[in-house]
């Protein structure tokens, strides 16, 4: 085989596992708007929220303790270094309390409001969550390691080093171990996700919610209820997204901001569908790989970012809610 | 206690802002949130922290109290300029913009104003000549000389040759916040089993925070500074007594010894250093910021200064003159120790190559002169 052959097959593995990632992210979009009809603009800030939470647990940082210092003179900084599973399990417990609050204190307030108005809230919410975070942990780079695998696969590496063909450059493909594994647990999460809302009645009053609020409230479903269960899930979830991009890039401000990948594959897979998500995701991450890879260097490369709202933007002409989004029809 | 200032600092407000005429007023235009808030809290830290310094154990820079005026641009250029523009009314020294995006605003702005820029290591290369960007800054090094800095370095380690070698630019395709900081590349680097150590980073991309994240696959990255690194400088000593036990160190006082931190401190000496040398030209101790651009202009660092400074070795020792606002540029390597965690130079502030460097800064410089009408003024 050609050697540039080979680099367009690790191109293209690259691009289906980056997808992965990306469609962790878009996931917990579409579990809330689907549930509330909420375009959640805190769901990147939420990831990144529970992963500084996870590291700061792990790590047995005092929360809050420069406003402790500057308020009460306290010097403490440092106090029990939780083992992984726990710090985890704490983390979740701490999703379930921020879904509870939001519900509280802001969705509870704003019920039956234009969708436009719901936005804005979570515009509000990522705003305040972002300095919540900073204030809460500290907003130093940290380093997230709760024992998945990383690195390039030598094993692969030395197992393809020979497929080139004789006399060709060629040192074998590159595989990131993290992103395997980030396959392997976005695969788990969502057939557990599909179980649940198949076989669980929560996940059957879930469904309800999502297809007709006034018709779910007609049969007892508590929509507050609701609303904070989707809302936990979708904070598990931006947890799971927040450990795979937090190991991948360190636990860092702009883990917020990896919800931009996010909006184009929604646009892609539609707002409303979860394999929609996974779909989306891939067919973004293998898009702009290739695009990058083939015609990126002709034209000055960085296409990449570039390239995903384009071909959302196309999406959009064509074929407005994704491809297994619901179709909109209103009649006048 | 800090809460009481708060409120006094709210109640002198609430009272009348009448700006302090006898104060030396040197805003800093901190970025203490945002995404790039790791690095910009240690240098505002060591920035105030050193006029902390001079206040509480000289009484000021020639009698006259140094003033920080911190405004929060979270490396924002918009946030930026209205920091500027809100703060220049206060008798306004010297802006250090802390961001290449807020700089370029900042140019036409400051000029007009007639107050001095200082942009160490980042911001508009070309400003170097003083002819054309009569109150702008760049010493003691710019980008176009750490370019040069690091393949000095590699010729060095090569014994001077480096044919048959390729030395490739991994560059950062960043917008606001884009991207993670540099991390990403070092890790990356590690991962594919690439040598550490042929890696050189411009100085905005060797700080702890772009090393720590990575773990061990970070032993022996190279990166380029323009001072030095670590807490054991007599200054250090001076800080501990006069700003860190008196509880008046700025935030969280946790920074001290940081590589961005001594960055803070570093500008701040330069700024320091320019305001004594203003007060003796104009022979007066509440400078304006024109005399400020003169000190400035004037400013000579010799090693025997710096070591009264208690900080020996700190950086190069360089001139300014009014042609060439950029200084000689001198660098120096430093390098990453992971099972230390700590950074040390390992070479000493070496020249870069003017000779290619000056005319490019000649040309763009000229072109701007030539686009914006600007008449060069003669040196």
């Amino acid at each position: 085989m050609s050697a540039d052959f080979l680099n367009l097959i690790e191109v293209i593995l690259n691009g289906l596992m980056a997808g992965v990632m990306y469609a962790l992210v878009a996931l917990g979009f579409v579990l809330i708007f689907k549930a509330s009809g909420i375009f959640n603009y805190a769901q990147g800030v939420m990831a990144l929220f529970a992963a500084l939470t996870l590291v700061g647990l792990q790590q047995g940082q005092v929360p809050f303790a420069h406003l402790i210092k500057a308020v009460t003179g306290l010097d403490v900084h440092h106090w029990w270094s939780m083992p992984t599973l726990l710090a985890l399990l704490v983390t979740v417990g701490v999703m379930i309390l921020f879904a509870f609050l939001v519900e509280r204190l802001i969705l509870k307030h704003l019920v039956n409001q234009e969708p436009i108005i719901l936005f804005m809230a979570t515009i509000g919410l990522a705003y305040f969550m972002e300095g919540f975070g900073d204030l809460m942990w500290g907003s130093e780079i940290k380093k997230l390691d709760i024992g998945i695998p990383s690195g390039g696969s030598f094993w692969l590496e030395e197992a393809t080093i020979g497929w080139a063909a004789e006399g060709e450059r060629y040192f074998g493909m590159y595989i990131d171990l993290l992103d395997v594994w980030a396959t392997v647990i976005a695969v788990l999460l969502v057939v557990s996700l599909m179980l649940f809302s198949q076989y669980t009645k929560t996940g059957r009053a879930l469904r309800a919610v999502a297809d007709d609020h006034q018709a779910a409230l007609s049969v007892g479903i508590s929509l507050r209820t609701i609303w904070v269960i989707v809302w936990s899930i979708a904070g598990f979830v931006a947890l799971v997204a927040g450990i795979m991009w937090g190991s991948k890039l360190g636990v860092q401000f702009s883990l917020s901001l990896i919800a931009l990948k996010a909006l184009p594959v929604l646009m892609l897979g539609g707002f409303t569908s979860i394999p929609g998500a996974i779909v989306g995701g891939l067919i973004i991450g293998v898009g702009e790989k290739v695009f990058e890879f083939a015609i990126g260097p002709m034209i000055g490369g960085a296409t990449e970012n570039w390239f995903a709202y384009v071909l959302a933007l196309l999406f959009l002409v064509f074929r407005p809610q994704g491809l297994f989004g619901e179709k909109i029809i209103e009649r006048v | 206690m800090r809460l009481n200032t708060l409120a006094a600092a709210t109640v002198a407000g609430l009272l009348g802002a009448t700006p302090v005429l006898a104060d030396l007023v040197f805003p800093s235009l901190s970025y203490r949130t945002g995404p790039y808030a790791a690095g910009g809290i240690p240098f505002a830290d060591g920035y105030a922290d050193y006029f902390t310094l001079l206040n509480e154990r000289d009484g000021g820079i020639g009698g006259v109290a140094a003033r920080v005026l911190e405004c929060e641009t979270a490396y924002n250029t918009e946030k930026g300029v209205e920091c500027y523009e809100s703060t220049k009314g206060e008798g306004a020294l010297v802006y250090q913009p802390l961001s290449t995006g807020i700089t370029y605003q900042l140019i036409p702005k400051a000029s007009a104003d007639g107050i001095p820029l200082h942009t160490m290591g980042y911001g508009r290369t070309s400003a170097a000549n003083g002819s054309v960007f009569e109150w702008v800054f760049n010493y003691p090094a710019n980008y176009w000389n750490g370019a040069s800095h690091a393949i000095n370095h590699i010729l060095d380690e090569n014994g001077g040759d480096v044919a048959g070698k390729r030395v490739a630019l991994v560059y950062h395709n960043s917008a606001y916040g884009k991207e993670p900081i540099r991390t990403l590349e070092e890790l990356s680097a590690a991962n594919i089993r690439f040598p550490m150590e042929n890696f050189i980073g411009v100085w905005w991309s060797g700080s702890e925070n772009d090393v720590l994240p990575a773990g061990a696959g970070a032993d022996g990255y190279k990166s380029l500074n323009m001072h030095n690194v670590g807490a054991d400088f007599p200054i250090y000593d001076d800080l501990k007594t006069h700003v860190v036990d008196k509880g008046l160190a700025a935030g969280a006082g946790d920074q001290l010894g940081t590589v961005l931190y001594n960055r803070g401190l570093y500008a701040a000496m330069l700024a320091a250093e320019a305001a004594r040398t203003a007060q003796g030209i104009h022979g007066v101790g509440e400078i304006t910021a024109a005399m400020m651009r003169d000190g400035m202009e004037a400013l000579e660092i010799t090693e025997a200064r710096m070591g009264e400074l208690g900080m020996p070795n700190f950086g190069p020792s360089f001139s300014v003159s009014c042609d060439n606002h950029g200084g000689p540029g001198l660098g120096a390597v430093q390098q990453w120790d992971a099972s230390a965690e700590s950074w040390s130079l390992i070479t000493d502030f070496y020249a870069s190559d003017m000779e290619v460097i000056q005319p490019l800064i000649t040309a763009d410089s000229e072109a701007y002169a030539a686009e914006a009408g600007i008449e060069p003024r003669g040196c």
